[in-house]
């Protein structure tokens, strides 16, 4: 299926239905996650804050999904020199950026009230998710200072692929330190000690997060193909 | 003499003459250190309290230092292309170039730290464990560094992107080293996050001269 995709007229084609109709997916999932998570009941521990949750959670589940996209069209690239999926790499990263800061944002919002502090550095997946917002960052800046575009591709899917190396010690951390953080409460053997009033709300609010990542994401790559055949038209214009 | 040989020497003469060479990385360090105390205040009680973890994150600040001319000069006159078309794969010439700098600047920190830590009032107890991490952990901080000074080249402003780069990939030793200083302060077990430093940094060693040879040909294209 991807590998039809990777004609980019056929995914211009297909990515113009697709973003809009992944959009209204998102709009419709996150509504009714929203709609259910804010009717939940508030929980005894944490009371009305707990709702949070609904917001902070997939934001850091689609962060982390961010790189990962980030990563696999990076390698895709660099193996093929592919452009669609340099195009994909490059789109990725403000986006997984805009989501890391959504979760630190609402993660913040979040502690102030459970730990009295606005950031506690004890906790580990805290500060694993601002290294993960300081790579995209990096990645960003790098692509950005180097003019060459076909330089600056080749030298940002290194940096992501390094980069990648991170994620898992990123889920390692919070096996390795033993912090102030909620445990893993829903990935975890013997089954999610969530209650359903919470874990479908969050779910559904998961998918779709991810389907508004999807949308924004072909949007986006679809602006760069644009912009790309802008800058050669120009070229061509300017030669002629 | 084997071209290894030769390489290593010429790596390390230019590691050496490099910008000042060890005396610059040591000599910010030191700096960076004294300014410590003239920040905090004079208490020696607060100044133990932070005076293994400080060593530990200002030594991994000055190991950024001296990045951006490891194949900056190289590429600018035209000798890494030459090393490019020369018997040794550039993955082999991009690891003795790490190995130079770490030679050059890690090294020369890593027996550093602990006097810096001492002076600061650390426990003199703690000066063994600083010395094995600061030498374990500027070695993941020379190749992860050359790793971020190869992607440079391409953009001709090294410095300051390197340096945010290179950062947010130091974590993972910069935590490692700085759980197993404060583990063996306290009496606590410090051999998992020492085994773990160690782990990174041979993983360091092992594969990012991958990167760096992929990088270099990148910018030389």
């Amino acid at each position: 299926m991807f590998s039809a995709l990777a004609n980019p007229a056929r995914f211009m084609a297909f990515s113009r239905w697709a973003a809009p109709i992944l959009g209204v997916i998102a709009v419709g999932l996150i509504g009714a996650g929203l709609w259910l998570g804010l009717n939940a009941p508030p929980d005894y521990q944490q009371g009305e804050t707990v709702k949070i949750m609904f917001i902070h959670v997939p934001a850091a589940w689609v962060a982390m999904l961010a790189y990962a996209c980030l990563g696999g069209a990076s390698f895709i690239s660099l193996v093929f020199r592919h452009a669609l999926a340099d195009a994909a790499a490059k789109a990725a990263a403000p986006l997984g950026a805009a989501f890391t800061g959504v979760a630190l944002v609402t993660g913040s919002l979040w502690g102030r009230p459970m730990w009295g502090a606005w950031w506690v550095w004890g906790d580990a997946r805290l500060v694993s998710v601002l290294v993960l917002f300081l790579l995209f960052v990096g990645y960003m800046a790098l692509r950005a200072s180097i003019e060459d575009e076909a330089k600056s591709a080749r030298a940002a899917e290194i940096l992501a692929l390094v980069g990648l190396i991170n994620l898992p010690i990123i889920k390692f951390s919070v096996e390795w330190w033993n912090t102030l953080h909620q445990g893993e409460s829903i990935m975890r053997a013997g089954g999610p000690t969530l209650a359903p009033a919470y874990l479908t709300p969050l779910l559904l609010a998961g998918a779709g997060y991810s389907a508004a990542f999807g949308a924004l994401w072909l949007e986006r790559i679809r602006a760069e193909v644009w912009r790309r055949r802008a800058t050669s038209l120009a070229l061509r214009a300017a030669l002629a | 003499m084997s071209v290894l040989a030769v390489l290593v020497r010429r790596e390390l003469s230019l590691a050496w003459t490099r910008g000042g060479g060890a005396l610059l990385a040591v000599g910010f360090f030191v700096a960076a250190a004294v300014m410590l105390p003239l920040a905090l205040g004079p208490a020696p009680e607060r100044l133990a309290a932070v005076s293994g973890g400080v060593t530990w994150v200002v030594l991994s600040l000055a190991s950024l230092l001296s990045l951006d001319r490891m194949f900056e000069r190289d590429f600018d006159d035209g000798a890494l292309d030459l090393l490019a078309l020369g018997p040794l794969p550039l993955e082999i010439v991009a690891a003795v170039k790490c190995l130079a700098q770490w030679t050059v600047s890690g090294a020369p920190l890593a027996i550093a730290a602990p006097v810096v830590a001492v002076g600061l009032g650390g426990p003199v107890a703690l000066a063994p464990m600083i010395l094995v991490v600061a030498g374990l952990g500027g070695l993941s901080f020379a190749f992860l560094g050359g790793t971020g000074a190869a992607l440079a080249l391409a953009s001709h402003r090294g410095g300051l992107l390197i340096a945010l780069v290179v950062l947010p990939l130091l974590t993972p030793p910069v935590i490692f080293g700085g759980a197993a200083i404060a583990n063996f302060g306290s009496g606590l077990p410090w051999s998992a996050a020492l085994c773990l430093l160690a782990a990174y940094a041979f993983a360091c060693v092992a594969l990012t001269p991958f990167s760096m040879a992929g990088a270099c040909r990148n910018a030389q294209s």
